[in-house]
């Protein structure tokens, strides 16, 4: 027997594909017959923050070369759509009474170029009683506040007291500790700027709908489609192309996705919408935007017994994913790695008249690491400790049975410590730490700063398990179904893997099939890091019992007793045991199974809950304390995300994440004038990191295996994210904080860096 | 990121490109490389009727030696500039400074003419040529003329050339042996400076041009009289804002950027002096 292909370092088989000719994404589909004779469709947006519409002049627009039609609300009908979140906050697909936010659709335009579409949008003419503008959550919470949604009662949407948890209490919870720090952070609003924008194209052929969507989660797109089609969901087919990137922000249909189905009925024409990059900036869902009130308290030796948060979460204009993520992500993962007996955790959510805020890579846990992480650097500074050894003193030790936090969260498995020490000894934090002490003696310009954090994440949250099928074709070759959704994380490989792991067929010989509601109507898609231990473990498992059914079909060709039919996974062939020369192919089983409608299996695997990763990050900078100026030097990751299938596939995530993490804490933030006029829709004005602002990344292997699937296999998906970002924003702080600097917020621009080095020496 | 409806004519020569400017006037904008064009009218900031297309205008694409000065055909890629050898050896400090201007990508489409006449403060050229004293020649209806760097730049994306003149070609003079140093300050390699500065110094001589601190790049004079009148180094620098005006923005305070240039001018007189 040869060894097992799970754990190698498989080359991706979708490569040969992105390389050369390229993907095929949704402004790709020219040859698709349902879409010969396609129009384009042009959303006309908002121009004011928050505004009263008193009308919307189309005229003009209309006359316009290749206008086919122009649609409003009002022209479709639309009614209010209320939030899943909270019902009071309803609004309709087309601004109708108000628009809430720079970018909100008002109009849609038909036409026969995409370009006619653009010119045709400028000549929509909306007219307003503009109202006060919130970009601010503050502002939007004041008592006098005009309401963005009336029927709400308040710009507070969600808040965790109508949960039954009650509100942090005062001063009075830390009276037993010698040591209490507070701090302020602001965890910025950020853009996710996938590669490929959004886009889709929609066809009515025989009564059906056929929508192709660029979309984590075709099967979730479902059921909004058909309900704003009005029409039965077995009427709509939902597929996905090639996908060019989401990192959360794909999960959820639009808008300008949901009205495409009602517009080509109404034009009796196929239709295509592709976003540009302008709108994408101000139109797809926003990540992050939290605002977070920290209180530490201990003891002098550095024992951490108390940690209060109130998390404030902008929800944008919308009350979309973003509302729910400091409730049901942020607020559990509160205590993070560590040991600590005393927590309140409060959250707000809070509508502003800002792009609506959706999932974005980590989504909720990126913000509760980066506030336990922050205090504990504060903490640190306080006593006067290494911030390293402070967060060893207070880990969680070492369990491998379920351990529950005083917030009531139960992680899987953890060793924290490990993944610390491993991450400390390949960073050289011994080494830095003196280079750093160099440079402070020798009062260089350029000082040295080092950051540690230290995380858990929950993956796996969405979905109780996966649907996956394996069917083999004459030839024996396979196709593997799955309900997962790539966009770039690997899973024609990794699934190719898993079921050749079990069949023996080799992983070319192994295609997936995936994003069709028809072909896979059941799935939960990709997101929450949930793929390969839901998705993946079902591939594995439905692989086995699939050869548990060839065997069956091998026993009655060699007229043997199934029990002693055994798969050579060398040669992916069947045979009696102790008579290997005799022996029965995929391909001859398939085809002896044809009759009997196939060699298949399809099922649908349960897994009992989520999992939890976990890490440690070291990040090093040098900042120019002339300038501000911050270049990331040097990155270590330890991160454990249980059992690896493929070692390349978990540090693409990791490199990845990391980059991502940087452009958080150093570059990226989406800001407005104080009229919620968006300043950075632009990859100019947005700081979006490239290759030349990074440093190369050191992965430091820790494999522990979660036993909540059979893999052993937890999400990698987010985990790089959500350690660097707050060890890059501890390394810009700790690089100054001999000069008094206890916090900069991110991103730490240069311009931050040396306002709180000059404030520092005041 | 669609640009507004416009009429698109190719120039073959100089003089066809000057005719065909004549008979559009403000309607009109040359298209050299479109790294600063297209994207503004992308986002439909410029919304020019027709577009004069003078990128194939191959006898504009040179640089030589010619006496105490090189000549530089305005038609003349970024990369060009960046890896030519009569500049390496005569100008370092503009080869230099063109190996900073966007990407590679940039530079393999976008004209050293075409930066210059977009006349952009955050650009590295327009302040770069100023500081090294250079001389811009124009040619218009009437003939060619010539304008000192210092006198071409007029405000912000506004410049000395007439609607129906064309820049043909920038002449720098050669450095001799002077020291000098190109300080780029910006967030990301690709960005615009925030605050750049280009130095030479040979002695008591010196230039000292100023990215992005007004509406068009400053000659930072009151620097190199006092380096001229024997002034420290780190004295001089403290004048590097006599001239500027800078505006705040999204990346930096004016106050800030005025911080930056003092730092930087300084960092580049001693890189200079060396």
């Amino acid at each position: 027997m040869g060894g097992s292909i799970l754990g190698e370092r498989v080359l991706r088989k979708e490569d040969p594909k992105f390389l050369t000719s390229g993907g095929k994404y949704v402004d790709d589909l020219l040859d698709e017959p349902l879409l010969q004779g396609a129009l384009h469709v042009t959303y006309a947006r908002s121009t004011v923050a928050h505004g009263r519409i008193n009308s919307i002049d189309t005229s003009e627009a209309a006359g316009m070369p290749g206008v086919v039609a122009i649609f409003t609300a009002a022209d479709l009908g639309l009614q209010p759509v209320p939030s899943s979140f909270n019902p009071a906050a309803a609004r309709t697909l087309l601004a109708s009474d108000k628009v809430r936010y720079v970018g909100e659709p008002i109009a849609a335009i038909i036409s026969e170029t995409r370009e006619q579409g653009e010119d045709a949008a400028e000549m929509v003419f909306a007219d307003y009683d503009v109202l006060p503008a919130y970009t601010d959550m503050m502002a939007a919470m004041a008592p006098d506040a005009t309401l963005i949604y009336e029927a709400c009662g308040s710009n507070i949407v969600f808040d965790t007291t109508a949960l039954g948890i009650p509100a942090n209490t005062g001063d009075d919870f830390f009276k037993d500790c010698e040591v209490v720090v507070r701090g302020e952070f602001m965890n910025q609003r950020v853009a996710p700027c996938p590669l490929e924008v959004r886009g889709s194209a929609v066809a009515w052929a025989d009564g059906r709908l056929h929508q192709w969507i660029s979309t984590q989660h075709a099967q979730g797109a479902h059921a909004p489609v058909a309900a704003t089609n009005g029409v039965d969901p077995s009427q709509v087919r939902i597929l996905t192309p090639d996908v060019g990137g989401g990192f959360g922000a794909k999960i959820g249909a639009y808008p300008e996705e949901l009205l495409l189905g009602v517009l080509s009925k109404r034009v009796g024409k196929p239709l295509r919408w592709r976003e540009s990059r302008s709108e994408s900036m101000v139109a797809l869902g926003h990540g992050r935007a939290q605002f977070q009130r920290v209180v530490i308290g201990g003891s002098r030796d550095g024992k951490v017994t108390h940690y209060q948060l109130h998390a404030f979460q902008d929800s944008g204009a919308f009350v979309d994913m973003g509302t729910i993520l400091a409730p049901f992500m942020t607020r559990p993962m509160s205590s993070g790695v560590y040991a600590i007996p005393n927590i309140e955790c409060h959250t707000t959510s809070v509508v502003t008249n800002t792009t609506p805020t959706v999932a974005y890579r980590g989504a909720g846990r990126p913000e509760a690491t980066a506030a336990i992480e922050r205090a504990m650097d504060l903490f640190a500074y306080e006593i006067g400790k290494d911030a390293a050894e402070v967060r060893r003193m207070n880990l969680i030790p070492k369990f491998m049975e379920p351990h529950t936090t005083v917030v009531g969260q139960t992680y899987d498995v953890g060793d924290y410590e490990e993944s610390l020490n491993r991450a400390l000894a390949a960073a050289d934090y011994a080494g830095w730490r003196r280079k750093q002490a160099e440079r402070r003696a020798s009062g260089n310009v350029k000082q040295i700063g080092i950051g540690v954090s230290v995380y858990v994440e929950i993956t796996g949250g969405v979905g109780n398990g996966e649907q996956a099928k394996i069917e083999i074709l004459d030839d024996g070759s396979a196709l593997v179904y799955t309900g997962t959704s790539p966009h770039g994380q690997g899973h024609a490989t990794s699934w190719a893997m898993l079921a050749s792991e079990k069949t023996g067929i080799p992983i070319d010989r192994i295609d997936l099939v995936w994003g069709d509601t028809d072909l896979t109507p059941v799935g939960s898609g990709t997101m929450g890091s949930r793929s390969l231990q839901q998705g993946g473990n079902a591939v594995y498992s439905v692989a086995g019992t699939l050869v548990e059914k060839a065997k069956a079909v091998a026993a009655r060709l060699l007229e043997a007793n199934e029990a002693d039919i055994v798969l050579d996974t060398d040669r992916a062939v069947f045979h009696v045991a102790g008579t290997p020369a005799v022996t029965k192919t995929w391909a001859d089983l398939a085809v002896a199974e044809k009759a009997n409608g196939g060699l298949s299996h399809d099922e649908y695997i349960g897994v009992p809950g989520a999992t939890f990763p976990f890490g440690s990050h070291v990040a090093v900078v040098e900042v120019d304390t002339e300038t501000g100026k911050v270049t990331h030097i040097a990155h270590t990751a330890c991160d454990d995300a249980g059992r690896v299938l493929n070692p390349m596939l978990l540090e693409g995530q990791i490199h990845g994440g990391v980059a991502q993490g940087a452009a958080q804490a150093l570059l990226e933030e989406v800001a407005y004038d104080g009229d919620g006029n968006p300043i950075t829709s632009n990859l100019a004005d947005y700081a979006f990191i490239s290759a030349a602002e990074l440093p190369s990344v050191t992965v430091v292997h820790m494999e522990t295996p979660t036993p909540v699937n059979l893999i052993g296999a937890k999400g990698i998906g987010e985990s790089g994210t959500i350690g660097s970002t707050p060890a890059l924003q501890s390394a810009v702080v700790d690089a100054v904080s001999h000069l008094g600097v206890r916090n900069i917020e991110m991103p730490c621009t240069p311009q931050r860096v040396w306002a709180a080095i000059a404030a520092a020496k005041k | 990121m669609i640009p507004a409806p416009f009429d698109y004519k190719r120039a073959g020569s100089a003089a066809e490109a000057i005719s065909l400017i004549g008979q559009y006037g403000d309607e009109a904008k040359f298209l050299a490389g479109g790294h600063s064009l297209l994207p503004m009218m992308k986002l439909r900031l410029a919304q020019p009727a027709v577009l004069i297309d003078i990128a194939r205008i191959t006898d504009l694409s040179y640089i030589r030696e010619s006496g105490d000065h090189i000549a530089i055909g305005a038609l003349t890629r970024h990369h060009d500039v960046e890896n030519s050898p009569v500049l390496k050896q005569h100008v370092p400090l503009l080869a230099h400074a063109a190996s900073h201007v966007g990407d590679p990508q940039v530079r393999h489409r976008g004209t050293i003419g075409g930066s210059i006449a977009h006349a952009d403060t955050a650009s590295d050229l327009p302040a770069t040529t100023l500081a090294l004293g250079a001389t811009y020649v124009v040619q218009g209806p009437n003939g060619t003329r010539e304008i000192a760097a210092k006198d071409f730049y007029k405000s912000y994306f506004e410049s000395d050339l007439a609607p129906d003149e064309m820049l043909t070609e920038i002449r720098v003079p050669k450095m001799n042996g002077a020291g000098w140093s190109f300080q780029k300050f910006n967030r990301r390699a690709q960005d615009w400076a925030i605050v750049g500065v280009a130095a030479w110094r040979r002695g008591n001589e010196s230039g000292v041009g100023l990215v992005n601190m007004g509406p068009t790049p400053i000659l930072a004079s009151a620097v190199s009289s006092a380096i001229a009148g024997g002034a420290s180094v780190a004295d001089a620098a403290a004048l590097a804002t006599a001239e500027s005006s800078p505006s705040s923005d999204l990346n930096a305070s004016a106050e800030y950027r005025e911080h930056l240039a003092k730092v930087l001018v300084r960092r580049a007189l001693e890189q200079s002096s060396n």
